[in-house]
């Protein structure tokens, strides 16, 4: 039961869905990094993204074993479309739903934020039904342990496991660079600290909004593809789970904080998979959860982020 | 009307006729509607039940929410906690060793939610709004999910099975005594109307207004801040917990789903929508959204149906509102909180603020006023 193969099977389990809840986590912390605002859509534009690669990889005819050059090209064009479709569509709730409420008080977007979420969902449960899709298994499931060893071992380590891995990392370091080290990042980073003296150097401040809601539904479009090639199942309501899983992850890893959000990913991913594999999967949310609210009261700073003033 | 009175009036205490004969309208309304279902042939005093207690549900979390300034996303957990302790303390395949009435179960039930309510409220309510509502959001997700993993003790999915009925001067409250059900529900309705505005009237009333519009005026005035959240999130949960426990005797049945998200939303709408902070405005909101979700939504549909089958355009014909609800309640968040966030009948503090701001005016403009208590303190 507490074999050390035991250890690092799920390990690997919790690493690979960890990434996933590091990309949507991202866009958590991106958002509430530069205006303080609990994007609750977030999680469901995730489902939307994953909902449109479903709709995609079935209007190309994608199906199992057509492995090759031409497949992974449909796949990339498959993941690109998804992040241009789910940055507009959360460029678009921005523009629509939060930006006329920015002076509002602060419940105020966040609220029009639960009522976006409920309508996603809704279109959701219009688009591919009630009961979970299932996503075709489209990625090589060979294992590379037994690959390279050349002997069975019990830990296995597939091409499915890499290849998510292969794909979260890139916009991760991407988006990382981008935030530091480019004058749109660094626009970013000055209208988190303060938006009028932002303002009064030149910065468009309703454009580098729109950017942080642009990069972090670009994230959670690829985080649907990816979740959906990886866990092989789409279900209306995974944006809801996925999103609240997310958000944790975005707080213990320290809200506004971009290492944070992948580090508190990478943790989430790895306690739930150890909590599917030791208790029970039923438990996992309750204690996710659980730990989201014990963090609220002992730590709402998370593990890197600075204490954040608190202001109410 | 005195000075004296047009002051009170000003900050929100109800007094005179002209402001009481609306209510006592509502009120008889509401009394003869069993006749007026009969007589028209409605067939909806079935639905009204429900409906009444989700009016009851929503009063409650107008304390939280409206009164207090608290967002509380998890307000269906106390509701199922109520329904949950009225089926442990009656159902014949509970697990404990002893039963009671109902009346008991519900007085319980009463106080094991606002106990709930406190064990979570006394850490949390230092946090800031959205992540109090967040926690809250939590606990919500949580205790559902607690009691459907229970199953040796709660039956799981299959949820447990009958709960005890009230008994009342010899009345029967069987699964077909609607009537006495319904008469039953206005009478705590009716209790709980009277026992809130004398809440809002009171001392703790005016302190949770004042913490809800500048907390640090509040507190400079002597005003323990946690303390009176605290007792708007205990008072809160109460309500939400005896509402369960009548919820669970009436349909004789307690399962997980009951209890979702969702209910929660649906519930925080009908204070939104009526104007968080009016009590009777609380009151129209919720039987608006609710006769939506358990009656309209269902006979609109027939009724477009039905217009698409005479017409004959099939676009009609694939409507299905009952489906749609999710996003008609989402939609009207989003367009409450774009062009009305003090709701329909907005309570008079902010009634008076808005006709400051320009009334009408301010009133169109898409950017709202700021009305929480977060005005003072944002920036």
């Amino acid at each position: 039961m507490f074999s050390p193969e035991i250890l690092a099977q799920v390990f690997i389990f919790g690493l690979a869905n960890g990434t996933v809840i590091a990309l949507i986590a991202l866009g958590y912390t991106l958002v509430y990094g530069i205006v303080e605002l609990i994007n609750f859509a977030h999680g469901d534009v995730f489902m939307i993204g994953a909902m449109l690669a479903l709709t995609l990889v079935g209007a190309l005819g994608l199906t199992t074993g057509a492995p090759g050059t031409m497949l992974a090209l449909e796949l990339l064009g498959i993941l690109l479309a998804c992040m241009v479709f789910c940055a507009v569509l959360n460029v678009a709730i921005e523009r629509f739903a939060y930006r006329p409420l920015r002076k509002a008080p602060r419940l105020a977007p966040f609220i029009s934020a639960i009522g976006v979420s409920f309508m996603l969902v809704n279109v959701g449960l219009f688009w591919k039904g009630p009961s979970p899709r299932l996503f075709p298994h489209l990625l090589p499931s060979v294992d590379l342990v037994q690959a390279t060893l050349g002997t069975p071992v019990s830990v296995a380590f597939t091409t499915k496991d890499l290849f998510v891995i292969l794909l979260t990392a890139p916009l991760m370091v991407a988006l990382h660079l981008f935030v530091g080290r480019t004058r749109l990042g660094k626009a970013m980073r000055a209208t988190a600290q303060d938006r009028e003296a932002a303002a009064m150097m030149g910065i468009d401040v309703n454009r580098t909004i729109a950017l942080a809601f642009l990069l972090g539904g670009a994230l959670a479009g690829a985080g649907g593809f990816i979740a959906g090639l990886y866990n092989n199942q789409v279900h209306f309501f995974m944006g809801f789970r996925a999103g609240l899983m997310s958000f944790t992850a975005a707080v213990l890893g320290g809200i506004g904080n971009i290492i944070g959000a992948v580090l508190g990913g990478l943790l989430i991913g790895i306690i739930s998979s150890y909590s599917d594999f030791y208790l029970d999967p039923r438990w996992t949310q309750v204690v996710v959860f659980g730990i989201l609210i014990v963090l609220m009261i002992f730590r709402p700073a998370g593990l890197l982020g600075e204490s954040t003033p608190d202001r109410a | 009307m005195s000075e004296e009175t047009a002051r009170l009036e000003r900050i929100g205490v109800s007094s005179g006729w002209r402001s009481k004969a609306p209510v006592g309208l509502l009120a008889a309304a509401m009394a003869v509607y069993p006749w007026v279902d009969a007589r028209l042939g409605l067939q909806t005093l079935g639905a009204m039940l429900p409906i009444c207690l989700f009016v009851v549900l929503a009063l409650g979390l107008n304390i939280v929410v409206g009164y207090a300034g608290l967002l509380d996303l998890g307000y269906a957990a106390f509701f199922a906690i109520g329904a949950y302790t009225a089926a442990f303390l009656t159902s014949p395949i509970s697990p404990l060793p002893f039963r009671t009435d109902f009346w008991s179960a519900m007085i319980i039930g009463f106080f094991v939610a606002m106990l709930f309510g406190v064990i979570l409220g006394a850490p949390t309510l230092r946090l800031r709004g959205d992540y109090l509502a967040i926690v809250t959001l939590a606990f919500g997700e949580i205790v559902p999910r607690v009691f459907l993993n229970l199953e040796r003790w709660t039956g799981g999915s299959r949820g447990m099975n009958p709960i005890g009925r009230p008994h009342l001067f010899g009345v029967q409250f069987g699964p077909s005594d609607r009537i006495a059900w319904y008469y039953l529900i206005l009478i705590v309705g009716a209790l709980s109307v009277w026992a809130i505005s004398r809440l809002h009237d009171s001392r703790l009333g005016r302190a949770w207004m004042a913490v809800r519009e500048d907390e640090v005026a509040a507190a400079s005035m002597g005003i323990d801040l946690v303390k009176t959240r605290l007792l708007a999130f205990a008072m809160g949960a109460s309500f939400s917990g005896f509402a369960g426990s009548m919820f669970a005797s009436l349909f004789q049945f307690v399962d997980p789903s009951q209890f979702e998200f969702s209910i929660s939303i649906l519930v925080l709408c009908m204070v939104i929508l009526g104007g968080m902070g009016n009590m009777y405005g609380v009151i129209v909101g919720g039987i608006i959204l609710a006769s939506f979700d358990r009656i309209l939504a269902d006979r609109l549909t027939n009724w477009i149906h039905g217009v698409g089958k005479a017409i004959d355009w099939p676009l009609l014909l694939s409507i299905d509102l009952t489906n749609a609800r999710m996003f008609i309640f989402g939609l009207a968040l989003v367009l409450l909180m774009l062009f009305r966030p003090e709701g329909m009948l907005p309570s008079r503090q902010r009634q008076v603020r808005r006709d400051r701001e320009g009334g009408a005016v301010a009133a169109r403009l898409p950017r709202p006023v700021p009305t929480e208590h977060e005005a003072a303190t944002e920036g």
